[in-house]
């Protein structure tokens, strides 16, 4: 019995001495600011450190492993001597993860990753001097919410895409122009698709923007506690017509193809897709709401070990030549304006509305809402822990 | 002399034993125990709002909004009903299998049903399901040739594991078949038993141990699945994708922690039912 006890107590003992051992490695970021912790960009540029550990978007940074053809990172490496390692992320909060590492030296973020990179300090303001490339970019992109806080940027903008709505023509005859077609969505009951993500429920609340001009929300992602409830009520609304929701980009190909979903929302992407495979007849439009979207920003890690290899990296992966290739490759509209005279599709840019800043202008891009109102409104705005919760009540 | 002897004997005895014995058992305290201790003890924390990082001050907040979320409750009856579910479907179709295989088949049938129930095994579970996503889609396969699919949602997230996990549940039973003795059937019928009489009152008991280990992992496999739910679900959501959520969409690793203690407990109390029935005993 004595024996018993003593060996439990030994068990005991090691667990605890493992706990504390490896509580000691989680803390990261530092506590709560409403500023960025304060840090200097690179001054100048000094010669590559002959390597460069990257986290990005499948098909961002192709190295020929997927297709021969489409490489721009062999080239990348002849030109600087930086050897590229890639770590491909296949959601924001992947990324935000792989960042808090410290073992990257940059990322291709999109705007709901973006500010809880600068504020926890994973990120490092950017020097845009230092990217020749910059200056040609979009003006557009440049200076905002979501990638610079009080007029210092902390990246270089990579390409940018909006949220579509898109149906099938066969089966969704009335060639719907509002994103009343998906709230609630009653008319295609069971064949309705929506983005499994909690930041989907911004779709919402930018449609009830537009419709209920009562709950007086501004930005769809400052949502105060009753306008995220309105947001939500509309999504259960929906839920009850949804046949699936989609995270995965070919699985929404796939399920408009076997006629799963019939209508919903959309990337310009996934549009291409299904018109090339020519299985369905479908339609992608903006509808007169005004969409979200998702504009990616690479950013340089505040504890990145190869920094100079990092910016001529962002201004190699923004030089017209290969901005046009990755925008082609991925099915999005190029960042750098000069891109469009290299794509090789000549209506690339006409399709994706690459320079046309009206069509930009209708675009929510996507940000990580918070409880201080990204669109400097207050303070009383929920974040996104909550829209998380918010989301999976929806699903039920 | 001798005594001595006796003693380095009886130590390098030790040394052998110790040598065969710590790697396995440091694995067990340190791997498994150490980080299930880890995973109660971060419940118990909570995180830094702005930023995700875990903040290390006691709280029971966590426990509290498991046991009480409405979302939570929901989803937890409905994967407990999906791995009953499971379970009893694997249970209906194995232990026929199982008995031909064992007791009927020729040698030469049984190794080819053998082979049959454990080659799904190779293939990838990604492929299966999404094999079964092709199966059920609207025009797909299944409604060419019998006019009817179920779509897709919970039948199918039920039917897809069933598929999984079915040769887990047949294995078992087949070789708990197969250590039946058959002068024990022989002998029941020379009585003049009934073939059912034997079957319930012979054979059942003596398999019984065999279908409730299969249980265990059809069970317990069901319970923390949160893949084939997303591919053949619909719009489904079971407790692992709220946990995967938390964890990785929300970054609130606390409450992960907090979630998953929800399988485990499941998994710990049918454990028990299933030691109470005994069946553990023999196994």
């Amino acid at each position: 019995m004595r024996n018993t006890t003593r060996r439990v107590g030994a068990a005991l003992a090691a667990c605890a001495a493992l706990v504390a051992a490896c509580s000691s490695s989680t803390t990261s970021g530092g506590g709560s600011s409403t500023a960025p912790p304060k840090m200097e960009p690179l001054s100048a540029l000094g010669n590559g450190e002959g390597q460069l550990n990257l986290v990005a978007w499948p098909g961002y940074a192709e190295d020929g492993s997927n297709d021969p053809k489409v490489d721009w990172v062999h080239p990348f490496e002849q030109k600087t001597g930086c050897k590229v390692n890639i770590k491909v992320g296949n959601t924001s909060d992947e990324m935000v993860q792989l960042m808090r590492s410290g073992q990257y030296d940059g990322v291709s973020a999109s705007g709901d990753a973006t500010l809880r990179l600068i504020y926890a300090g994973d990120v490092a303001p950017v020097n845009t001097k230092l990217v020749g490339n910059y200056d040609t970019i979009s003006a557009f992109l440049k200076d905002k919410p979501w990638n610079s806080v009080d007029g210092q940027m902390y990246g270089i903008p990579h390409g940018w895409g909006a949220n579509l709505l898109m149906y099938n023509t066969d089966v969704v005859k009335d060639a719907p122009d509002s994103w009343g077609a998906v709230f609630p969505g009653a008319a295609n009951k069971g064949k309705v698709t929506a983005y499994d993500s909690p930041i989907y429920i911004a779709d919402a609340a930018l449609y009830l923007s537009k419709t209920k001009p009562e709950l007086g929300i501004k930005d769809p992602y400052s949502l105060t506690e009753d306008q995220l409830n309105a947001a939500v009520d509309l999504l259960k609304e929906q839920h009850a017509n949804i046949g699936e929701y989609w995270s995965d980009y070919t699985k929404a190909v796939q399920a408009f193809e076997s006629g799963t979903s019939v209508i919903g929302t959309s990337w310009q992407v996934i549009a291409n897709m299904l018109t090339s495979d020519n299985k369905v007849k479908i339609a992608a439009v903006l509808p007169k709401e005004g969409s979200t979207g998702w504009s990616d920003t690479w950013m340089v890690s505040s504890k990145a070990k190869n920094p100079n290899c990092m910016y001529k990296w962002m201004d190699w992966i923004t030089s017209p030549e290969v901005n046009a290739q990755v925008a082609e490759y991925f099915g999005e509209a190029p960042a750098q304006t000069k891109a469009c005279e290299f794509t090789s599709d000549k209506n690339f840019c006409a399709t994706y509305h690459a320079t046309d800043a009206a069509y930009a202008e209708k675009i929510s891009y996507w940000t990580t809402p918070q409880k201080q109102c990204v669109d400097g409104s207050g303070n009383n705005c929920t974040a996104y822990s909550e829209w998380v919760d918010k989301w999976q009540q929806i699903k039920g | 002399m001798a005594a001595d002897q006796g003693v380095t004997q009886g130590v390098s005895r030790r040394i052998r034993l110790a040598f065969l014995l710590v790697p396995p058992l440091a694995w067990l305290v340190v791997a498994y125990l150490g980080s299930l201790g880890v995973l109660l003890l971060s419940a118990f924390w909570s995180t830094d709002e702005f930023t995700g990082a875990v903040v290390r001050t006691y709280t029971s907040d966590n426990i509290v909004r498991v046991l009480t979320d409405a979302v939570f409750r929901t989803a937890t009856l409905r994967t407990i009903g999906i791995a009953l579910s499971v379970t009893v479907i694997c249970i209906v179709l194995a232990v026929p299998l199982a008995l031909y295989m064992a007791k009927v088949a020729s040698p030469r049938v049984r190794l080819a049903l053998v082979v049959a129930v454990t080659t799904p095994l190779w293939a990838s579970y990604l492929v299966k399901a999404y094999a079964w996503r092709m199966l059920l889609s609207p025009e797909g396969p299944l409604h060419w040739a019998a006019g009817y699919t179920p779509g897709y949602g919970l039948i199918a997230t039920v039917l897809t594991l069933a598929y999984l996990w079915l040769p887990y549940m047949v294995i078992p039973v087949f070789a708990a078949f197969e250590r039946v003795p058959n002068a024990l059937i022989d002998a029941s019928s020379d009585l003049g038993a009934a073939d059912t009489t034997t079957l319930r009152t012979i054979v059942a008991p003596l398999v019984f141990p065999g279908i409730a280990a299969g249980s265990i992992f059809t069970f317990s496999l069901s319970m923390g699945d949160y893949i084939a739910v997303t591919i053949v679900g619909g719009k489904t959501q079971m407790l692992g994708n709220i946990i995967y959520g938390q964890l990785v969409t929300a970054n609130n690793q606390p409450l992960a922690a907090a979630l998953s203690l929800i399988p485990l407990t499941a998994i710990v109390l049918y454990l028990l039912a299933m030691r109470r029935t005994g069946a553990l005993e023999n196994v």
